[in-house]
Order: C-alpha cells, then sequence, then structure tokens
C-alpha cells in the first residue's frame, strides 16, 4: 500500500503472487493452490439479520417504530420533546436517542416523563441494529405503542443501516438550504416522510418553500411531506395524526 | 463515510471464514459496490489495507465491480439507469419509481489458498 496519500496502489508483496513475482527461489508453478470461493454476502449482513429480529420484535408487540434522521441541528430533538409532552398523555412512547458523546437529548426528553435510552456512540456516525436491539433491553417495552428512534445528527451514514424500523424520517430545516435533497440523495431517496421544520423563521431566511418542495419530490418521490415548527407548534398535529395511523395500523397487525 | 467500519466487517468476515474453512492466506478479494451504497471506493481500499496489515489477507488485491443505479418505473413498467442522481423515467417523465440496484455491498469472492 502507498504509505503517503492511501491510495489502493500495492507494492510488490514479499510472497509474490503478483505479476512481479521475482526472487523466487522456487522451482514450482506460480498459480498454486490458488482458490477461488465464492459469498455473494452482503458486508451488512449481520445488521440487517439484527434489523429483522428487531422488526419482529415491533411486530410483536404492536409497535410502531420510527427512525428519524437529520443533519446535526435540524431540530430532531425539539421536535420529539414537543411531540412526547403533546401526545404523551394518550399514547404510549418511548425514545431510543444516539449521539456521539453526551446524554443530554435523553435528559432533554426525560424531563417530559417519556422513557428515553442514550446511546453514545463514541466515533460511530450512525446507529446500527445492534445498538438498538441492546437499547430495548433497558426499555419497559409492554403496551408501548411507538418508538422514535432519534438517529445520529448525519444525512450519509445512517442510509445504510437498517434499523427494524417502520418508517424512516428524514428532516430537514429551513436554514439549510432548498438544495439539501439533491446534496443527499441516498437519504431522501429511502425517507418514507420528509418533515421540513422552523417553518416559523422560513421568511427571515429567505426559504424558498417552492423550490425546496420540489425537491423533496424529485428525491423522495415516496414520501409524505409536513411542514412544521416544533418551537411554535404549527403543523404538527398533522405529524401526530400521522403517527397515529400508522399506530392503529401497527397495533392492528399485532392483535 | 463509514468505510473503516465496513472494512473492518469485511476482514472479521474474511477472519471467520478462515476457521470455518481452514485457509491460511487470502491473496485476492472481490466486492460489488453499489453507486448508491454511499461507500466511496478509494477510502474503503485504504482502510482495508490499513487493517488488513499483519493478517491472512495482508497484500490482498481487493477488485471492486461497480453497480449502477438502476430504477423500475411503477407507472410505465421501464427500467433504466439512473443518472446524476434523478430518479425521473425517462420515458413517462414519472418519478414514481423503485430502486432494482446500486445499493450493493457485498462480498463476491476470494481467492485464497
Amino acid at each position: 500500500m502507498c504509505g503517503y496519500c492511501g491510495c489502493s496502489q500495492t507494492e510488490p508483496t514479499a510472497h509474490g503472487h503478483g505479476h512481479h513475482d521475482h526472487e523466487h527461489g522456487h522451482d514450482h508453478d506460480h498459480g498454486h493452490e490458488h482458490e477461488t470461493i465464492r459469498f455473494e454476502q452482503s458486508l451488512l449482513a449481520k445488521n440487517d439479520k439484527l434489523a429483522e429480529r428487531n422488526r419482529g420484535f415491533f411486530l410483536g408487540r404492536g409497535i410502531a417504530a420510527v427512525n428519524i434522521v437529520s443533519s446535526p441541528g435540524s431540530g430532531k430533538t425539539a421536535l420529539l420533546e414537543r411531540t412526547v409532552s403533546d401526545i404523551g398523555g394518550d399514547t404510549r412512547v418511548a425514545v431510543i436517542v444516539g449521539d456521539l458523546a453526551t446524554d443530554n437529548d435523553a435528559a432533554r426528553l426525560k424531563k417530559h416523563g417519556t422513557p428515553a435510552v442514550q446511546i453514545t456512540t463514541g466515533t460511530v456516525c450512525h446507529l446500527d441494529a445492534h445498538m438498538v436491539l441492546h437499547a430495548l433491553e433497558q426499555l419497559d417495552t409492554h403496551g408501548l405503542q411507538i418508538l422514535f428512534i432519534e438517529n445520529v445528527g448525519n444525512l450519509v451514514c445512517p442510509s445504510s443501516f437498517d434499523l427494524g424500523e417502520d418508517r424512516r424520517v428524514v428532516m430537514m430545516s429551513v436554514t439549510e438550504g432548498e438544495d439539501k435533497p439533491l446534496k443527499y440523495p441516498t437519504m431522501f431517496h429511502g425517507a418514507d416522510l420528509v418533515i421540513v421544520n422552523k417553518s416559523d423563521i422560513a421568511e427571515a431566511v429567505e426559504f424558498h418553500r417552492d423550490t425546496a418542495l420540489a425537491n423533496i419530490r424529485e428525491m423522495a418521490p415516496r414520501a409524505d411531506i409536513l411542514e412544521v415548527s416544533a418551537k411554535t407548534g404549527a403543523g404538527m398535529d398533522a405529524w401526530y395524526a400521522w403517527l397515529k395511523k400508522l399506530s392503529e395500523t401497527k397495533s392492528a397487525a399485532a392483535r | 463515510m463509514h468505510e473503516f467500519g465496513l472494512a473492518q466487517n469485511l476482514l472479521n468476515t474474511i477472519l471467520e471464514q478462515s476457521q470455518e474453512r481452514g485457509f491460511s492466506r487470502v491473496h485476492g478479494i472481490t466486492m460489488r459496490i453499489g453507486k448508491m451504497s454511499g461507500v466511496v471506493e478509494d477510502a474503503f481500499s485504504f482502510a482495508f489495507e490499513s487493517l488488513a496489515e499483519g493478517t491472512l489477507a495482508e497484500g490482498a488485491k481487493l477488485s471492486i465491480e461497480d453497480v449502477p443505479i438502476r430504477c423500475y418505473c411503477t407507472d410505465c413498467g421501464t427500467e433504466f439507469e439512473c443518472a446524476e442522481w434523478s430518479y425521473r423515467c425517462p420515458t413517462c417523465n414519472g418519478i414514481s419509481t423503485e430502486l432494482r440496484s446500486g445499493q450493493e455491498m457485498d462480498l463476491v469472492s476470494m481467492e485464497i489458498s
């Protein structure tokens, strides 16, 4: 390997099985004993297996699991704080929240009386199904109706990791630019719902709503779109209706 | 993105397989990586080479087959390659498309002895 720039250029190695075989004192054929074995296995096979296990668990208990992803600072925790405060009285909800460090977010959510488990990932840029599996062990899931999984603030890496969720919610805020969906095509394409947050300051930051919505529709054709302000509460009723419908479908399936 | 984590998954798979199947050296690895997987090939190769040092896969040649992003239009039934991150159907201009390929990160085969 090239030790300078990290490119994948390889130098002839000591075992010398490449094209540059040299200084081999042996007289046998160099094609010796190599065998090709086939795998056809995804690098994410383990994650996907555990994700299916989580999905089965949610299905069995009638829990609607919602994976929420966004850039850092879009307002995931603010959205969830208002949500658990508004619907937490009638609906049994819990939150699993991922961050690289600190349990600040879980602490914010617990203030509203909501069971919340913090996963601190250290340097890992996403949650995976294994982390969620162990976080579930720390929650009382009997009678739980909605589980929110607040992913690590990152619009790249979490897209590859199935957690076993029922729905993936991608969130962006009006301060992030109308072209956000174009910049993160993989994440937006996997969205079941796109939430545009901070609608209360859209005018102040000259947010071009029509352009943003067109970009979302282009990149996330399957997704519903909701515009909300987690701060003022504007548009939140539509979000609660979306959650209620999902939760009813899930609990009916479990019966 | 998380190329080091994925490269570690690859190495772990190789080490497990070497125990199971009893091989002691890996000379070549073929992977299939989709254009939409988010994996940057150079970063992945670099990560794998770094991690493989001192293991049975040190110096193994990593070959990567690219998989294009292919979509299927649920409106008119056209299957097409998505260019420049647009999922729009070239036939009917619809956007109700399903991904058919492009998210792969598969270990296809290994050359061992």
